[in-house]
């Protein structure tokens, strides 16, 4: 499994009643970007949860870059270069952009154990922050607070966060949700740059931007992987437009 | 770090220059009484000052911070009784006894929050204070008088009113001078972000516990200090010294006099000590003054009375 930066083997989550994750299996292939779509309530934030370690799964495994690392705490799995954002944004509401980066900098620039200096004229971490923030547009906006932030543009930050941990696969839990059009349109060319240069995972209800820039898709109905291929076999997929495309597609395209 | 005279500076440069000043009235009217006075707003604002840093900064509200006083406190008292008079060896028990204290209780308590977290520390404070009631020894109930201040060994004599009272002052400057670089520096902003949202702290790679609990017993090690300050200030230990009326007003004092600015627990104490002197005298009930004039505080100020100085603020 030389080729696959991250495998998942069986994932089974239950709250419950509820099986969130049924059997997940999944690989994600060195600078693939691999998208999970599924009606709400799939199971998908379960997932990524327990990708990211904030959820410990009742069986099967979690392996990155051919470690298992299904019990390796959240802050260490950033360590080992597997950052995310949030679905809801998570940011630091009375920092400015550039402090929000700079922090996700420092996070990987040792320990902080550093009591005296003045870590805002730190270059070591303000000029990589300020380099994340022009990758996703944001240079303009580094010294304004989060709170006076569009929403948009705090969805460009969590990026730029996650970005700047110099991450070697990126999870985003819906990049998009909450967006307009046209600043949806500026965030698929941002992730269509990014696509070379790292593995992504993208979870994500809307299908322009899934069908735009996924290599291959996995459909999640009821906690189960109903189908997995390239978007064509997805779009043909019998079982899937019965499943989701069908009954949501003229909601989500509305 | 702008040069410009905002109000806040000059509130705080003139706060400053007061308290330097505060002596030579002492000298001119030959009544010491400010003095005795200013030197326990000083040690009180020190002890702000800790609890400024792990509850303003790091959103941690310990409910019993007065218990760093009271350990503080008796280091240097029992050592005092025991025969062992030199500073040198009261001072630094004193401030390793409350980082001791803070590391085991920021130990269990760190990993809750919110109302946990207060409780928690509220019961360990509670605890310290019934230990210190049970000391027959030193005085039980009734508290301890302590007969010889600390001794410098002729390096400076704190017996004297005046070099006291500049120890103090000089001891709070470099208090809130640290709290300053520390809260600016790579730790303090990993202190800040936990307060701010602590889920993504981890997310981004911040083991936050560890910080906290670093953060946790700096306060404590410094509000030790302010406690073995007071024990040589009112030449007198007793549990009412920790008891959790005394951790409220600490919280009152931060609060009052703004969280998260440099000055705001000097502000806030001195406010809070002077109306209380003030008012005991003026009144037999000065608490149905402070009360309602703290809600207002609380309730239509933002930022305590440092907010009133208008700007933003950094962090």
């Amino acid at each position: 499994m030389a080729d696959a930066l991250l495998e998942v083997e069986s994932l089974t989550k239950r709250f419950g009643g509820v099986v969130a994750s049924d059997q997940i299996s999944l690989a994600l292939k060195h600078g693939e970007l691999h998208a999970i779509i599924g009606p709400n309530g799939a199971g998908k934030t379960t997932l990524i949860g327990q990708l990211t370690g904030e959820i410990a799964p009742d069986a099967g495994s979690v392996c990155f870059d051919g470690r298992d690392i299904t019990a390796v705490p959240v802050y260490r799995r950033s360590a080992l270069g597997l950052a995310r954002s949030f679905q809801i944004t998570s940011l630091f509401m009375d920092f400015t952009a550039l402090d929000n980066v700079a922090l996700a900098v420092q996070a990987h620039a040792g320990h902080s154990f550093r009591f005296w200096r003045d870590a805002r004229r730190d270059r070591a971490l303000r000029e990589p922050a300020l380099a994340a923030l022009a990758g996703v547009g944001l240079a303009g906006r580094a010294h304004m607070t989060v709170a006076d932030l569009s929403h948009g543009e705090r969805r460009q930050l969590e990026i730029a966060m996650a970005l700047a941990t110099k991450p070697r696969m990126l999870l985003l839990d819906e990049p998009m949700a909450g967006m307009g059009p046209e600043e949806s349109a500026r965030l698929i060319e941002i992730l269509r740059r990014l696509k070379n240069t790292m593995t992504i995972l993208l979870i994500e209800h809307d299908m322009d931007a899934v069908f735009a820039l996924a290599d291959r898709i996995s459909v999640l109905v009821y906690g189960r992987i109903i189908a997995s291929g390239d978007p064509d076999a997805i779009r043909a997929d019998v079982a899937v437009r019965q499943a989701y495309l069908g009954e949501s597609a003229g909601a989500a395209h509305g | 770090m702008s040069k410009s005279l905002t109000p806040r500076v000059a509130v705080n440069v003139l706060l400053v220059l007061l308290l330097a000043l505060v002596p030579v009235y002492a000298a001119l009217t030959g009544s010491t009484f400010a003095m005795t006075l200013f030197a326990r707003i000083m040690i009180m604002a020190l002890a702000a000052l800790s609890l400024n840093l792990i509850m303003g900064y790091g959103g941690m509200v310990s409910f019993g911070h007065a218990a760093y006083l009271g350990i503080g406190g008796y280091a240097v008292g029992i050592l005092a009784k025991e025969g062992i008079a030199s500073g040198f060896v009261q001072w630094p028990a004193a401030i390793a006894a409350s980082a001791l204290y803070a590391l085991v209780v920021g130990a269990l308590s760190l990993r809750t929050r919110g109302v946990y977290f207060i409780m928690i520390t509220l019961a360990f404070a509670q605890m310290i204070y019934y230990v210190a009631i049970g000391l027959d020894r030193y005085g039980g109930d009734d508290g301890l008088t302590i007969y010889r201040n600390s001794q410098f060994g002729g390096l400076i004599d704190i017996g004297d009113k005046t070099v006291f009272y500049y120890l103090c002052f000089a001891l709070l400057m470099a208090g809130i001078y640290a709290v300053w670089r520390i809260v600016n520096s790579r730790f303090g902003l990993v202190i800040q972000g936990a307060r701010s949202n602590e889920r993504r702290m981890r997310a981004i790679g911040f083991p936050t516990f560890r910080y906290k609990l670093a953060c946790f017993v700096i306060a404590g090690a410094m509000c030790g200090l302010a406690g073995a300050l007071l024990a040589n200030h009112t030449s007198y230990i007793s549990p009412a010294m920790m008891s959790w009326t005394r951790s409220g007003d600490l919280i009152v004092m931060a609060v009052l006099g703004g969280m998260r600015a440099a000055f705001g627990p000097l502000i806030g104490a001195m406010t809070f000590l002077l109306l209380e002197d003030v008012l005991a005298r003026a009144t037999d009930y000065p608490n149905l003054i402070i009360g309602p004039l703290l809600l207002i505080v609380a309730i239509y100020v933002n930022g305590g009375i440092d907010g009133l100085l208008g700007g933003a603020r950094r962090g």
